[in-house]
């Protein structure tokens, strides 16, 4: 087999990167992490002409090869690296029809890296509507490229990029603008300095802080010496070298293309004026949050009912099935459960990453950046915390990834502080299971839905606390930076069906199968330490409850659920429940609502599975979650467990607690220190058991 | 009428002069805003700030702290 071809897919922000590479490689693509950094890697496989496979990598958008972010590091640092596997045969940049003087800096500056580089203009399908005509074969010839016009929307154009890709050899690599001519001089020592490297990679390396695996220490020191130059100075060139490159692209677009203006101004101001209007801007922000909660609320229900009453039938069938035996119970009471906690919530996090991707792909979030960067800077935040803060409410990590391009130090550590005070889908099932058991389903003003009020009303409490923590912070933390601010503006585009759609299977599935895989260790030890006990109450539960009964204390037809809760409360985790009783008995619970909770801290999702393992242990009938948790009796006041004052103190508990190993874990890698980490869980948990406790006192 | 950039009005246009190269970003200099280039002010968002521009045809947002460091002339009406 012939070596694989390693083509690079660059280019700015919202030119349709994504929906490029999600035509060539369709579903044949794997997302992962560049090692040691969040940065997200996609790359896949693509058949070409003739047989040849190539392996395309998505990389990280990025304005220009000045990096300005972790994400845009890794774009240059693998440009720079001959060495890496993931080095590109050829790279392909990809541009936007309607920005191409923009994009076109890019790709200049890759072709001055002597890569073969090949240029996919995208949205070809919008050039007839904006009446926009190129000259594309004056355009190859200036550029000393090959083009392909391509549209992901229609599907048009990729047997040529294919085509292109396959026969990439026949591309010069004569780059098209020389910068060395912003410093004549300083080039002409470099040169001297370095006969055997390339200027222009010698520049970058000079003017980035990011790590170049290649150059040997010798090189490294005397490169020193030519940073000395200082980093004002560096940026006058910086800025020249950007002149220089626009000079060019504007001769070269001057021959080749024509933009018909009136043509252009259209949807995009007439959406503007309604969606950036300082009254309607904010009521449509508002209408669609509300909609995407009574979404993910009432609209999912059907299919979360569904699920719940098929993991119960699924115990049902293997206890009645397979030989009867530990190992039997252990998939019936440990595993089947366990895993039903995890699958059940499938529905809301799809229709969550649904809306999130929706609003991303259509260019409304950059709106809602502009709209909201004045208050939210009132509280220490930027307009960009925003979109961390909304995809907050999937999940805290890539929010946390997400608070990159936030330009200034402080606003973005305020942001990652207060960011996992936003209601994760993972808090999602514990609040859903006690709101459909404490709060009445009952409509209020004949249309809202009394039990997703109440759940909006806890995502309110969430985004509250985020900004007035943040708000806390900024007159707490002394940090001096400066506030650059930039964010494009991009045109609104209809959603492709396809990016949404893989956007959403992808998010859904890590979640699932990241939290099923911590979800079935934590059932499995669960299992094992409710089903074994250290002395001789747990062996002798069966005998004692006989004797009890005989002694005439409760019916015959109660003997078996003695049994099993004398069995739990000998067993192990009886003990540790017990042991932990003190601390959460002022908040309302019982032992086992402890166990639950110690066991979120790995991640809150696992609060639903244990229970309903702890409960499934506890009793010998196949039941839902949610009947089982109704059952429940609070041993020292009587009556239900889960009552009005419990659940809402436990609803408060999970809205303010750090119950995230893994949000921890990011948040060290993002601010390089546990300092951060460490306040974050000691605060935030704090803060929740003092909220929880008074709210339960006050109610009951 | 040279001018800076943060008062321009809704709808005006203008031609960029220069800028106060440490005030301002290299990735705003990257996507058009040169000397020489057009801007226009195409929105400005609720309580005055950030101003959406369309420089050079790239639509961005900045804040008006950053505008005030780039002088500009401005176009007489059309």
């Amino acid at each position: 087999m012939s070596k694989q071809l390693n083509v690079a897919l660059i280019g700015n922000p919202n030119t349709g990167k994504t929906s490029v590479f999600n035509q060539l490689t369709g579903l044949k693509q794997q997302v992962g992490n560049y090692p040691g950094i969040t940065v997200e890697k996609k790359e896949g496989v693509c058949k070409l002409p003739r047989g040849v496979k190539a392996h395309i990598l998505d990389l990280p958008g990025t304005y220009s090869l000045n990096a300005s972010s972790l994400d845009e590091n890794v774009v240059i640092e693998l440009l720079l690296n001959k060495n890496d596997k993931d080095y590109p045969d050829v790279a392909v940049v990809v541009a936007d029809v309607e920005n191409l003087k923009r994009n076109l800096l890019l790709f200049t500056q890759i072709k001055d890296l002597n890569i073969p580089t090949i240029l996919a203009i995208n949205m070809a399908d919008r050039m007839d509507r904006k009446a926009i005509s190129l000259d594309i074969e004056k355009l190859e010839e200036r550029l000393n490229t090959k083009i392909a016009l391509v549209s992901s929307r229609k599907n048009t154009g990729f047997d040529k990029l294919k085509e292109l890709i396959a026969n990439y050899k026949n591309i010069t690599t004569e780059p098209c603008v020389n910068a060395s001519v912003i410093a004549p001089e300083y080039f002409e020592r470099l040169r001297n300095a370095f006969p055997k490297q390339d200027l222009y990679k010698l520049w970058l390396v000079i003017t980035q802080d990011v790590n170049f695996g290649k150059l040997d220490r010798n090189e490294m020191q005397s490169i020193s010496t030519f940073k000395t130059e200082s980093k004002s100075n560096l940026k006058r060139l910086q800025q020249k070298e950007t002149i220089v490159r626009y000079q060019f692209i504007n001769g070269v677009l001057k021959e080749t293309l024509s933009i018909d203006h009136l043509a252009a101004k259209d949807l995009r101001s007439r959406l503007d004026r309604i969606l950036t209007h300082k009254v309607w801007g904010y009521v449509i922000f508002f209408a669609i949050l509300l909609l995407i909660f009574q979404a993910i609320y009432d609209w999912s229900s059907y299919p979360m009912d569904l699920i719940d009453e098929s993991f119960a039938a699924m115990g049902e069938w293997v206890r009645n099935t397979m030989p009867p035996g530990a190992f039997t119970n252990l998939i019936a009471e440990g595993i089947i459960p366990g895993l039903g906690g995890i699958v059940i919530f499938i529905p809301q996090i799809a229709f969550l990453f649904l809306f999130i991707s929706l609003l991303e792909e259509s260019g409304y979030m950059s709106r809602v950046v502009f709209l909201m960067d004045r208050i939210m800077r009132r509280f220490g935040l930027s307009g960009k915390s925003v979109v961390p803060l909304v995809s907050g409410t999937a999940c805290a990590i890539p929010a946390i990834m997400a608070t990159r391009n936030i330009e200034n130090w402080k606003e973005r550590l305020i942001t990652i502080l207060v960011t996992p005070f936003t209601t994760c889908s993972a808090r999602l099932p514990v609040y859903l299971i006690i709101i459909s058991l404490v709060i009445p389903d009952e409509r209020v003003l004949y249309i809202f839905n009394l039990q997703s009020l109440v759940l909006m009303l806890l995502y309110l409490i969430g985004f509250g606390t985020a900004v007035l923590s943040a708000w806390i912070l900024d007159r707490i933390l002394k940090i001096k930076s400066r506030s650059f601010f930039v964010i494009e503006m991009p045109n609104y585009k209809l959603p492709l069906f396809k990016n949404v759609a893989y956007n959403v299977i992808e998010k859904t599935k890590s979640f699932v199968v990241g939290a099923g895989k911590i979800i079935l260790a934590i059932s499995i030890v669960l299992w094992v330490l409710a089903s074994n006990g250290p002395g001789d109450q747990f062996d002798n539960a069966e005998e004692n409850s006989i004797a009890r009964m005989e002694a005439g204390e409760f019916p015959e037809s109660e003997l078996d659920k003695h049994i099993a809760s004398q069995k739990l409360e000998y067993s192990y985790i009886g003990y540790m429940g017990k042991a932990i009783e003190p601390v959460v008995q002022p908040l309302g619970y019982d032992w086992k609502i402890g166990i639950a909770i110690v066991s979120s801290f790995a991640a809150r999702e696992v609060f639903v599975g244990t229970l309903a393992t702890i409960y499934s242990v506890g009793s010998e009938e196949e039941e839902t979650i949610k009947n089982r948790m109704a059952g429940e009796v609070n041993p020292i006041l009587g009556g239900p467990l889960f009552n009005l004052a419990s659940g809402i103190s436990l609803l408060l508990f999970y809205a303010f607690a750090m119950q995230c190993m893994s949000t921890l874990a990011i948040v060290k890698r993002e601010t390089n220190t546990w300092k951060w980490p460490i306040l974050q869980l000691v605060v935030m948990s704090g803060f929740a058991y003092v909220v929880a406790l008074v709210a339960y006192q006050l109610i009951i | 009428m040279t001018t800076s950039l943060n008062l321009l009005k809704r709808g005006e246009k203008a031609i960029i002069v220069s800028f106060e190269l440490d005030n301002v970003p290299l990735k705003l200099l990257e996507m058009g805003c040169l000397p020489g280039n057009e801007v226009e002010l195409v929105q400005i968002a609720p309580f005055k700030d950030p101003m959406y521009l369309n420089i050079n045809g790239s639509h961005l947002a900045i804040r008006r702290e950053t505008a005030s460091f780039i002088t500009v002339e401005k176009l007489s009406h059309e």
